[in-house]
């Protein structure tokens, strides 16, 4: 089999890695992949790595085949799929940078965290490239709330949702909340986010230059989240409990000052980089920089900061604790960069440097931990096409008797969970901070202001699940032209379209914007 | 008992010592300082409001500034100092910044605090009475009716009595509690200046978005001087964002010192 980013395999849908295999979240195949490219078998920290980076969560190796067929240019478009977040020219010197996430399984599992994170996460992809954000959106699915798992499951989302996007002050404009069975227990949580950034401020994530410093900034290192990308890219089984410590626990105060304290260094020209710690954390983090740059990267784990003594290298590389980011930063700037987190009572180690090996080399202290081609973690991660298996259509749902009493069959509908006002969901998010919400939410697409131009911007997310279901084709299709349609209704010319497709899970969202 | 003379005294050295600004409104320019502690989110807009709405001098001053002396009001802003770890406002109290508003305040000059602001007020004990979670336990946010009780401090001086303000809210410890006794003392001495009411100015229970005693939204000290309200006016200053009541608490200050 071949490797390599043109390595396209098709394979049945039935060969999924499992989360209890001698290498956790790699196929034998995979594994013997892996073997073959480095010569030797790896060691433990090294396929901890790979199996995050492999996973779908991190490499898109199930999906990346098809995202491709998708149009990611256009005339605004400044930056297309590649970077932490899409962005779109709005004139006036203005960019807008979007970007639209799931966290669907830490949601399953522990549903307040896991949405507050979801919301951390894609707060930090927008400010990550020098935007400051401006606006959430938040599209849910549940079961029906009569199941005592599905209300807590929609308790604790709502919850964690409010929790983080009001302590940092980003208003949660819209969205989209619906209940159908087949979303029992395994709820969708998906966390959008837009930012606005002056054109010459947008900041990518590609290393600088060889001897550039690197440094992990905001939150201490602990043993949260670890194998979180592997966990969300394996099926939800009956051990989700155990699941829990893969989940990453949030703090939006700590977000809050690393989005302000990250914002003004980005104003004093002070860094050459920056990438935010997510799914897979200082793995994919330096991996993904090093990679954009065509460099390599040392990392000696020994000076990362930690919440708790005894952390082992793998659990370093892996932990996906919340609230941090990887700086690059010039060797002459590293003390302004130290003095400016200190001041703001944030960690920042210096814990590498850029080398031009293309190698990531993973130290503690003076023992090697682990020493990987940085190609193997990023573009030659397996792409496969998943052999499509098309689905009877569904037959059409009966239609309802003729109503006796047309005014009770009126209420019925009106209160239906699927019809019902949103209102008790969306008065728990602040849709007013930040005094630029001109249509709030609920109704239609939600209208924010850009202060000092006269321009806005309309957002929306939308998707009917059962149209996809019957259809996916179609039913995608419906979705786009119906958030197309939404924010026509405010005047708005569609800009762009931030697309986000839940395989497995009968559904497509699409998140659009328009200016 | 509530005096607005403050303002007249305090207007009167200010204006001989500070140049005119080229933007006035109302033919008074204040100074303000726009307080931002870690956590505090709406200092962006405040700031805004203040400045590019209503053409005043604003600067945002840190939580460990200990200086306040060269502006003619405070103003700590919404959002969630320190996190609003333990209980809201209960961290920033102990910020260096704060003796310097206590001895603004004791100076008789003036201290505004919105939302967060009015959390970390009560903490401080510069006013009375304590916030506590909402009725209902979570986070509102939503449009509230209030009507104006007082008209006798400078943010609400000339705003015609019960006038009924349509403001937006967004808070999850905006429940005012004081003890019974402590709120016949704050009536009668006019010390509450805002109550949330229904569309028709009736304060209902069911027009009380949180629970809070005697429907307060809004509270001044004894001297009248430092002033807090629950509701965001900077959010509705401009008529694209749905009301342009919160003018009038900007408008008052600006009208309390043009007329001293």
């Amino acid at each position: 089999m071949s490797s390599g980013a043109s390595g396209i395999a098709t394979v049945a849908s039935e060969e999924r890695p499992s989360i209890h295999s001698p290498h956790p979240g790699l196929s034998d195949q995979e594994y013997a992949q892996i073997v073959d490219r480095l010569g030797r078998e790896p060691n433990g920290v090294e396929l901890g790595m790979l199996a995050a980076m492999w996973s779908e969560h991190c490499g898109y190796k199930n999906s990346r085949a098809l995202l491709r067929r998708l149009p990611t240019t256009g005339p605004r478009v400044v930056q297309g799929p590649g970077e932490n977040a899409g962005a779109v020219d709005i004139g006036d010197g203005l960019l807008v940078v979007l970007k639209m996430e799931s966290h669907n399984h830490p949601s399953a599992v522990e549903p307040f965290e896991g949405a507050a994170t979801g919301v951390g996460g894609i707060v930090r992809d927008i400010f990550t490239m020098g935007a400051r954000p401006i606006a959430l959106l938040d599209s849910l699915r549940f079961g029906p709330l009569d199941q005592g798992r599905n209300r807590y499951l929609f308790d604790g989302v709502v919850a964690g949702i409010a929790h983080y996007g009001n302590c940092i002050g980003v208003p949660t404009v819209g969205g989209e909340l619906y209940f159908d069975s087949s979303y029992s227990e395994n709820p969708l949580v998906n966390a959008m986010c837009v930012g606005i950034v002056a054109r010459e401020r947008l900041t990518r994530a590609g290393a600088g230059a060889t001897g550039d410093v690197f440094l992990v900034v905001g939150a201490a290192t602990g043993r949260d989240g670890i194998h979180g990308a592997t966990f969300a890219s394996a099926e939800l089984d009956d051990t989700r409990e155990e699941r829990r410590p893969a989940v990453q626990v949030g703090n939006p105060f700590l977000e809050k000052l690393l989005l302000e304290a990250c914002l003004e260094l980005l104003e004093a020209d002070a860094v050459r980089a920056m990438q935010d710690l997510g799914a897979a954390g200082l793995t994919s983090s330096s991996a993904e920089v090093a990679a954009r740059g065509d460099r390599g990267i040392t990392i000696d784990v020994g000076r990362v900061s930690r919440r708790e003594p005894g952390l082992t290298p793998y659990e370093v590389m892996l932990s996906e604790s919340q609230e941090r980011m990887l700086l690059v930063v010039a060797p002459d700037r590293v003390a302004d960069v130290r003095r400016h987190f200190e001041r703001w009572g944030l960690h920042s180690d210096v814990v590498g440097e850029i080398t031009d090996d293309r190698l990531i080399r993973v130290c503690d202290g003076q023992e090697l931990a682990a020493s990987l081609p940085v190609p193997l973690l990023t573009d030659e991660v397996p792409m496969y096409v998943r052999e499509g298996r098309p689905r009877p259509t569904p037959p059409p749902p009966p239609l309802p008797p003729e109503p006796t009493d047309p005014g009770r069959a009126l209420l019925r509908v009106l209160s239906a969970p699927n019809v019902c006002s949103r209102a008790t969901v969306f008065q728990t998010y602040d849709h007013t901070v930040q005094a630029n919400t001109v249509v709030e939410p609920g109704f239609g697409a939600a209208v924010v202001r850009v202060r000092g131009t006269r321009k806005a911007l309309a957002m929306t997310t939308d998707c009917n699940a059962r149209y996809c279901a019957a259809d996916p084709r179609r039913g995608a299709q419906i979705a786009v032209a119906e958030a197309a349609r939404n924010l026509a209704c405010r005047g708005a010319e569609p800009g762009c379209r931030d697309r986000l497709l839940e395989l497995r899970q009968p559904r497509a969202a699409g998140g659009l914007l328009a200016a | 008992m509530v005096s607005f003379l403050i303002a007249g005294r305090v207007c009167g050295r200010r204006r001989a010592a500070a140049a005119p600004s080229s933007r006035t409104f109302s033919g008074a320019c204040l100074r303000f300082a726009v307080v931002v502690f870690p956590g505090s989110n709406c200092e962006r807009e405040t700031h805004y409001v203040l400045t590019d709405v209503f053409g005043q001098d604003a600067a945002i001053v840190s939580h460990e500034e200990t200086d306040l002396a060269g502006y003619d009001c405070i103003v700590l802003p919404g959002g969630f100092a320190h996190g609003d770890h333990l209980r809201a406002g209960a961290i920033a109290r102990f910020a260096p910044v704060i003796r310097a508003v206590e001895h603004f305040a004791r100076t008789d000059r003036l201290v505004w605090g919105i939302c967060n602001g009015f959390q970390v007020l009560t903490e401080a004990g510069l006013l009375p009475g304590a916030m506590l979670p909402n009725v209902g336990g979570s986070f509102v946010c939503d449009w509230v009716h209030c009507r104006v009780e007082s008209a006798r401090t400078p943010f609400t001086v000339g705003i015609e009595p019960d006038r009924v303000l349509r403001l937006p809210i967004a808070h999850g410890e905006g429940r005012f509690y004081a003890p019974p006794d402590e709120v016949a003392r704050l009536e009668r001495r006019g010390q509450i200046v805002l109550r949330y009411c229904n569309a028709y100015g009736e304060p209902t229970p069911e027009a009380n978005p949180n629970g809070a005693v005697a429907n307060v939204a809004g509270l001044c000290n004894e001297g009248g001087n430092v002033f807090a309200l629950m509701p965001h006016p900077e959010r509705a200053s401009e008529s694209e964002l749905g009301s342009q009541d919160g003018r009038m608490f900007f408008e008052a200050l600006l009208r309390s010192y043009a007329v001293a």
